[in-house]
Formats: structure tokens, sequence, C-alpha cells
């Protein structure tokens, strides 16, 4: 993406779990707790409805980084979503990491609906580890 | 054996146990066979078994067997199929998913010592090839021989295929498979390379794809009816001639087989630009291996390692602040 000032800004999308990261998102936000602007958010119902291939999608669509974040194990308002997701995406993320793509782009947490400080906290070390690496590669952006 | 598999056909044809039997004929071309569908015992003399038998007979399994007319009882034939080790897996991997009905299904299992890769023989226009005694004697243009040791042929996957005979079948055709096993190490060395090394080869693999969908066409575990590369709401692979398309595709393929593909090197053998795919699809069932401890295709009772989980699942690549 393109930076809006001389310094580069990663931009991140986040697929957050409805029941819980959400939640606490929406803690850190009451508790006016302070973070990074760079992210863009997305509410799903549990980290299991995320596609893999969302993941791909947004890196195709020119973001920077994604982060997906759900319920802890065992406390997942669909029982077992967050499960099927732990699997998924540890076969997606050795698999990215794998053809080329840094494995800080990509990255997953456990966040519960009243852990406010610890979302901003792990935005904060997304962004920060995505501003390093830099802009994705220009090959998998789609142009056309 | 060619003659054991003929006879095993034509005898399950005369006491009406199938309707038609998926094998492989005589191809047109040299060094290559044809799979064909046999209705009738007297056809069975057309079959043939050698080292020219690449394809994964499992892909023709599923079409016969199209879900149930509302209201109405199936009428389903009875299929047969020549399988080897990899193709049996392929279809162990179909029953496991419930695309083709165990009762319906004949398994004639043949042991297997490893197909050739003509993409091996190179420098030669090959008008004319046969198999004699462990060698293959090709005819080229000008009309001169030249005999080629079938084992200098054999496929990479072959070589490393484990599973000389099939999981399941229900007549077993006497012969000797494999006897040696060489591992493949792609995956391990191209860990080694750095991420810009790896990123180059795979932007370069990518970049020889023409989406000709050979690979999925070829893939026993491409049954779906409608494809994601076909949906246009969303569109997730774009049809156009953008390297970030083909790359989703690709990606995309191959994160569908996570768990399922069973190494058969059917997608490879397939692809007419000679793309490495192996390299990829071998990262996802060694690391299915890895972490769930699972191989597909071995075993029709287990559950598939994406439907269902544990409790204490890996978890090392989550983030923590």
């Amino acid at each position: 993406m393109t930076p809006r000032t001389e310094e580069y800004e990663p931009t991140i999308v986040s697929f957050l779990c409805n029941w819980c990261s959400y939640a606490g998102a929406d803690l850190a936000g009451v508790s006016r707790i302070q973070y990074s602007t760079n992210i863009r958010v997305i509410r799903v119902p549990c980290s299991g409805r995320v596609n893999p291939f969302y993941i791909i999608k947004a890196l195709q669509n020119g973001v920077d980084g994604v982060l997906v974040s759900g319920c802890h194990p065992g406390d997942c308002h669909y029982i077992s979503g967050n499960y099927y997701a732990r699997r998924k995406f540890a076969l997606l993320k050795r698999y990215l990491e794998y053809i080329g793509i840094e494995p800080e782009r990509v990255q997953f947490s456990w966040v519960s609906a009243a852990e406010g400080g610890r979302f901003a906290q792990i935005v904060e070390k997304v962004i920060n580890d995505v501003r390093k690496l830099g802009p994705i590669k220009s090959s998998i952006v789609k142009k056309l | 054996m060619l003659n054991e598999i003929r006879q095993t056909v034509k005898k399950l044809f005369n006491e009406n146990k199938i309707d038609v039997f998926i094998g492989f004929c005589e191809g047109t071309l040299p060094l290559r066979t044809t799979p064909c569908f046999i209705t009738t015992a007297d056809d069975t003399d057309k079959l043939v078994w050698n080292s020219f038998c690449t394809n994964n007979l499992a892909v023709y399994l599923p079409r016969f067997f199209l879900p149930k007319p509302r209201g109405k009882e199936p009428k389903w034939p009875r299929v047969g199929i020549l399988v080897n080790g990899c193709t049996g897996r392929s279809l162990v991997g179909l029953l496991q998913e419930k695309q083709i009905p165990r009762e319906n299904t004949v398994i004639v299992g043949v042991p297997c010592d490893g197909m050739i890769d003509i993409k091996k023989i190179k420098g030669i226009e090959i008008i004319e090839g046969t198999e004699k005694k462990g060698s293959i004697i090709i005819v080229d243009k000008t009309g001169k021989e030249k005999e080629l040791k079938i084992d200098s042929l054999r496929a990479d996957i072959c070589l490393s295929c484990s599973c000389f005979v099939p999981p399941v079948y229900d007549y077993l055709v006497k012969g000797k498979g494999k006897e040696t096993v060489v591992p493949y190490n792609g995956v391990e060395d191209f860990e080694k390379m750095s991420r810009q090394e790896r990123w180059s080869f795979f932007e370069e693999q990518i970049s020889k794809c023409i989406r000709c969908y050979a690979c999925r066409a070829a893939c026993p575990n491409c049954w779906c009816k409608e494809c994601f590369v076909d949906q246009s709401l969303p569109r997730w692979a774009g049809i156009t001639n953008d390297i970030s398309d083909t790359m989703f595709y690709h990606i995309g393929r191959i994160f569908h087989q996570a768990g399922r593909c069973v190494d058969c090197g059917a997608c490879v053998a397939a692809c007419p630009v000679g793309i490495d795919l192996r390299k990829f699809t071998y990262k996802l069932i060694m690391d299915v291996k890895d972490l769930y401890e699972y191989e597909a295709g071995l075993s029709q009772e287990e559950p598939p390692p994406l439907v269902t989980y544990k409790p204490d699942d890996e978890q090392e690549f989550m983030t923590e602040p």
C-alpha cells in the first residue's frame, strides 16, 4: 500500500471472532487503551469460520499482514470451532513460510473478551513485526 | 501378471459381478497406455499392464456414482477397477469421503514396481517404444533403435513409494512389486534455501503455468462439483494472466489437498509444462505426518486430520505478546 508519509506504514487486516477477540478489542477501546491505527478489523462469528483463502486473498489485495484471533482453546462459543481453526492455521502458516512468505506477516492469537490490554499488545507486536519487513512482495499483489 | 489380470476380469464379467471395468489399454502414442472402460468379457484382451501405466485410475470412479436422484433408488453400476499402490490409496481416500460406495466397487489389486517418467528421455524423437525384460527399446525418426534400462527411467515419485500393494482389494494378482525405497529429500533441500531463493523458485515454477487445470483433472481428490477456481462470487483465482492469480490457484489447490494427498504423482505427470508440484504437495504431506501423525489413504476408519481435533494440538505458531 502506498505510504502516507515518507515513513512506510503497514496495513494489517484482522479477523476477530465475535465472542472473544472482538469483545477484547472492544474492551481495549472502552478502556481508552492507545494502540497503532494500522489495523483494520473484520468481525467473524468464530475463528473456525475463517477460510484460509481469506488470508491469501488479503495478501493478494496488497495488505502487508494478517492477524486472526479467536477464543482460547476450551472457551469457544461454538465449542470446537477454534480447535479446527488451530489445525488449519498450523498447516497454513507452515506452508506459507515454506513458499517464501515471511512468517511474521500472518499471525494467529488467542484473545479472550477480558483481555483488552493484551489485545493492544498483540496488535502492536504484529504491526511492529510487519513494519520491519516492509511492503509485501509485489508478485503476489493482484494488478489486473 | 497380465494374463492373470485378464483372466480375473473375464471371470468377473462371466459371473456378472461387474458392469464396467476400468483398466489400461494400448495407447495411441508411443510409451503411453490409455485408460479404458471395458464392458464385455471379449474386450478383456485389450487390457495391458506395463511400465507405461502412469495414470491414477481412481479419478474416474466418482463420476459413476453421482448423487442419488430425489425420491428414487440410485441405479449405480458395479464398477471394477485395476489398482496399484498409489491408486489404491486414492481409492481409500474416496471411500473415506463417501464419494464411492464400497459395495458397488470391485477392486483388482496388482503389485507395482514403478512406472517410467517419459520426461526423463531427452533428445530422442520417439516413434515407437516397447518394453522387454527390464528395458525399453525405442525407435526414433531415423529408424535407429536404442535400448534404455527401465530402472534409469523410473519416475522419482515411484522410486520413493513404499506402498507396492494396494491397502484394500477384492482380488490380488500375484506378482513381484518394488523392493527398494529411495526417500525423497526435495522438501528438506528446499528448506535449506534462503527465503528469497524459495520465493523466486516458487514464482519461477508458477510463471510456467498455463492454467490448463490438467493437475486438477488428473487428481482423484479433486472431485468437487464446483471447484473454487470456477466460483465467480467470490472470485478467488481470477482468470487473468496475472501471476498472482495463478499463485492463488496453486496455493489453494494444494492446500485443499492437506491431509488428503497420497503423493500419487498424477498431477506432476499430467502437467504439460513440467511444474515441480511435488515440492509443494509433499511439504503438506510431511507437515500432516509431523503434526497429526496421519498418512492419507491407508485406513478407511481413521478420520482425516482437518475434521477432527485434539485439545492439546500443537500451537507453537501462536503469537504471544
